[in-house]
């Protein structure tokens, strides 16, 4: 008890004199941000992607491409293939009719503004029943459009990334002008990132004749899921892959959010590597400006243990609330920072949020208190082993 | 030089402290490093891409394919001296995670349109004469572990056979490499007319045509030429040279190029406060030396310059080795990564660059307290200490 006593009264002691050391002790707790604001900003990157990229999913829907595609893109239906799609077990019916919407997904050259350079903007052709199947799809301006004529919706966030997609403007591709008549809102998800259009009039378009490349089917429930696929696979006329929204989107998401963490967690550690060599050096010159100090409090009867414990706490509080600066800098400049980027699985444009969460902030502090307790150790070390006799010799 | 005892002595006088910061510089280079190496590979060659050599696309959108047909006209353009073309296959080796480039192309045409791409003549011939042959790139070789002869299937997630198949089987016939440092050849190429034979729909189109210019032609002009001719047609084309190609396709990464920015920006602030600070404290405890130095005549400069000298020494040692060791990993990482993300290249400017940051770095952070050591009076100095 009284070694505990001891070491918090020492602590209490460095604490109040830290400003005499002010200089490398701002250096520690600099370094330490540097390292938390570095690794909140870059992982908020493969947060906010995930994010946009899964809330688009639903367990009750399920993605219908063909087998072997890897991503929409890729995919390609027939209408014979479509309709079988459409009237198998476990597809939710409204009245007789199948709550399906058979879409073909392709790519349109708009200006992106940030780089003011073309980028593959995705372009969804879409049936009447697109917004039964989707969760949170709502029109949010203007109107949905009318079939079988050249307009468009946009999504909102990619409506604020690229140039052109003001409501009521004129956009043209190929030889065909197309007016954007709505925004739609899709809860952040990354349908927000597509243009729709009506399916029939995008196949003129894109010359793609009666074919498809996605079909999203709402399920009379999640356990459905399993029921359809045995329907499908039993089914010699088609060869597709059946999966949830949730697990396709998940999928889609995988190669950016883990290249993005490949990149992350080793630049964290490298740089807390480096503050960890700030924090000793300012702990060990700490230590060495009050030599006579802890001489004078060994003299009196403080124990070696106190000793090395407050260095060891003063060097966890300065890492500590180097951490916090560096989350709270990271909170305030990233959170919602929205950025565009081609995502390869889906060869198209993602808009998408950062997202500094508070799971990534607690490891940031995680990262800062190892950093303070490996920082604080060695010249705790030397602190406490410090001759007594000999320290207040050279004062 | 001179005092170069004097500055040696004067770096290690506190040696733990010297080490840890020296250490922290070597990390932080290490990452400057390597953030750039990766970086470039978001380039997308845009560095290597030559500015004889027009791409051809679909207007709307690269995902569209362009009909054969157009051969014929882009090659009788004026100006143009030779053209072929490729297309975008999108397959797979054993696993979805084993991705990488492969284009059905004509083979005598391809290689002689990249004369920095360099195959065996007998290989080339091999290729050109084996209707289901392939040649790939000597990182996916030593990647996958092919060997000349070897039977490679390519599973298809767009070009399903006629017969209904997805498993593409290719011989392979020859390895290629690439004879400039930057470019990567990560990549397979097979039989244009094999591949149009064998899939069962979108017969008769290419992905995209590649053109040289004849030497002194005007690229743009033969670009507008080309786009003009097929204007209206159902397929209008964008034309462009390599090089904007590839700067455009870069910008659809957004800004890589300022992320990795901000974060090198934190870096060397770090850094810099790191060094800094080392070097005020080591200045603060040397005050009596300092005094005696100009007592015994060494000039207001002298002792600048040795302060000064001693802070770049310090940047020195931790960033020529930090710069380094990048360098070796970045030489590693893009022969392991190389097939799933080529291009990852330590470019000569970036190192020059880093040795810029090296001085500017050390003068930064030695600046003060030699200006400080510089004004000190000798009296004030000897009376202090």
């Amino acid at each position: 008890m009284a070694a505990i006593r001891q070491a918090i009264a020492v602590t209490w002691l460095n604490i109040l004199n830290i400003r005499k050391r002010i200089a490398a002790s701002l250096v520690a707790v600099i370094g330490v941000a540097a390292v938390v604001l570095v690794f909140a900003a870059v992982l908020s990157m493969a947060k906010g992607f995930e994010r946009t990229m899964t809330s688009a999913g639903s367990e009750d829907t399920a993605i219908i491409i063909r087998s072997g595609s890897t991503a929409e893109l890729n995919s390609g239906l027939s209408n014979e293939q479509v309709l079988i799609v459409a009237n198998a077990p476990g597809v939710l019916k409204d009245g007789d009719q199948p709550v399906t919407s058979a879409e073909l997904y392709v790519i349109v050259d708009i200006r992106k503004k940030s780089t003011n350079a073309d980028a593959n903007v995705p372009i969804r052709g879409v049936q009447s029943n697109a917004m039964e199947v989707r969760q949170n799809v709502q029109i949010a301006e203007g109107r949905m459009f009318e079939a079988g004529r050249n307009e468009i919706v946009v999504g909102r966030a990619a409506q604020q990334e690229f140039a052109g997609l003001e409501l009521g403007a004129n956009i043209k591709f190929g030889q065909s002008v197309w007016t954007i008549v709505g925004v739609f809102t899709a809860n952040g998800s990354v349908s927000e990132s597509e243009l729709w259009t009506d399916v029939r009039v995008l196949q003129g378009a894109y010359r793609r004749g009666n074919s498809f490349q996605s079909v999203r089917a709402k399920l009379e429930s999640k356990d459905s899921l399993q029921v359809l696929k045995d329907a499908l696979d039993k089914d010699p006329r088609i060869d597709v892959d059946v999966m949830s929204e949730q697990e396709y989107y998940s999928t889609q998401a995988q190669p950016l959010s883990q290249f993005i963490r490949l990149i992350g967690y080793p630049l964290t550690v490298l740089m807390a590597i480096g503050a960890v060599f700030g924090a000793l050096n300012s702990m060990y010159s700490s230590v060495s400006v009050r030599t006579k100090e802890i001489a004078t409090l060994r003299a009196l009867g403080f124990g070696p243990f106190a000793v090395l414990v407050s260095t060891i706490i003063e060097s966890t509080i300065l890492a500590l609330t180097g951490g916090a600066l560096g989350g709270a800098i990271a909170y305030l400049v990233f959170n919602g920072f929205r950025v565009s980027t081609l995502n390869g699985a889906s060869f198209s444009q993602v808009v998408f949020d950062f997202a500094v969460t508070p799971d990534l902030l607690v490891q940031g502090l995680i990262a800062a208190t190892i950093i303070g307790l490996i920082g604080g150790f060695f010249p705790a070390i030397r602190a406490a082993r410090l001759p007594v006799a000999q320290a207040l010799r050279e004062v | 030089m001179k005092y170069f005892g004097l500055l040696w002595k004067n770096v290690w006088r506190k040696k733990v402290r010297t080490l840890l910061t020296i250490l922290s510089v070597f990390v932080a280079f290490l990452l400057y490093a390597l953030l750039n190496g990766i970086g470039y590979a978001f380039n997308v060659g845009a560095d290597v891409a030559n500015a004889e050599r027009l791409i051809v696309i679909d207007k709307i959108s690269l995902i569209n394919p362009v009909p054969v047909s157009y051969m014929n006209r882009i090659a009788s353009t004026p100006g143009v001296a030779a053209v072929t073309h490729a297309s975008w296959f999108g397959g797979y080796y054993q696993d979805q995670r084993n991705q990488f480039a492969q284009f059905p192309t004509d083979p005598y045409a391809y290689f002689a349109m990249y004369p920095e791409l360099n195959i065996p003549k007998e290989q080339l011939d091999a290729f050109a004469s084996t209707r289901t042959g392939a040649v790939v790139g000597h990182e996916l070789a030593e990647q996958f572990g092919w060997k000349i002869g070897d039977r490679i299937p390519i599973q298809a997630t767009i070009w399903t056979k006629a017969d209904g198949g997805r498993t593409w089987e290719f011989e392979l016939v020859g390895i290629f490499s690439s004879s400039d440092p930057r470019g990567s050849s990560a990549f397979m190429l097979m039989h244009y007319d094999y591949f149009d034979e064998a899939r069962a729909f979108g017969k008769g189109t290419v992905g995209w045509y590649v053109l040289r210019v004849n030497k002194g032609a005007d690229p743009v002009e033969i670009a507008n030429t080309i786009d003009a001719g097929f204007a209206n047609s159902p397929n209008e084309t964008e034309t462009s040279t390599e090089a904007a190609f590839a700067a455009s396709f870069a910008k659809q990464f957004g800004n890589i190029a300022l992320i990795v920015q901000l974060i090198l920006g934190a870096v060397f602030f770090t850094l810099l406060l790191v060094a800094g600070n080392t070097m005020a404290q080591s200045i603060r405890e040397r005050i009596s030396e300092i005094a005696v130095m100009k007592t015994l005549g060494f000039g207001d400069r002298s002792v600048l310059l040795v302060i000064l000298s001693e802070s770049i020494l310090i940047m020195m040692i931790g960033g020529i080795l930090g710069l380094a060791a990048g360098w070796f990993f970045i030489q590693g990482l893009s022969v392991e990564m190389g097939a799933f993300l080529p291009g990852i290249f330590l470019s000569p400017n970036a190192l020059i660059f880093g040795m810029a940051f090296i001085v500017i770095v050390g003068v930064l952070a030695g600046i003060f307290p030699a200006v400080k050591a510089m004004r000190l009076t000798i009296v004030e100095a000897l009376a202090r200490a």
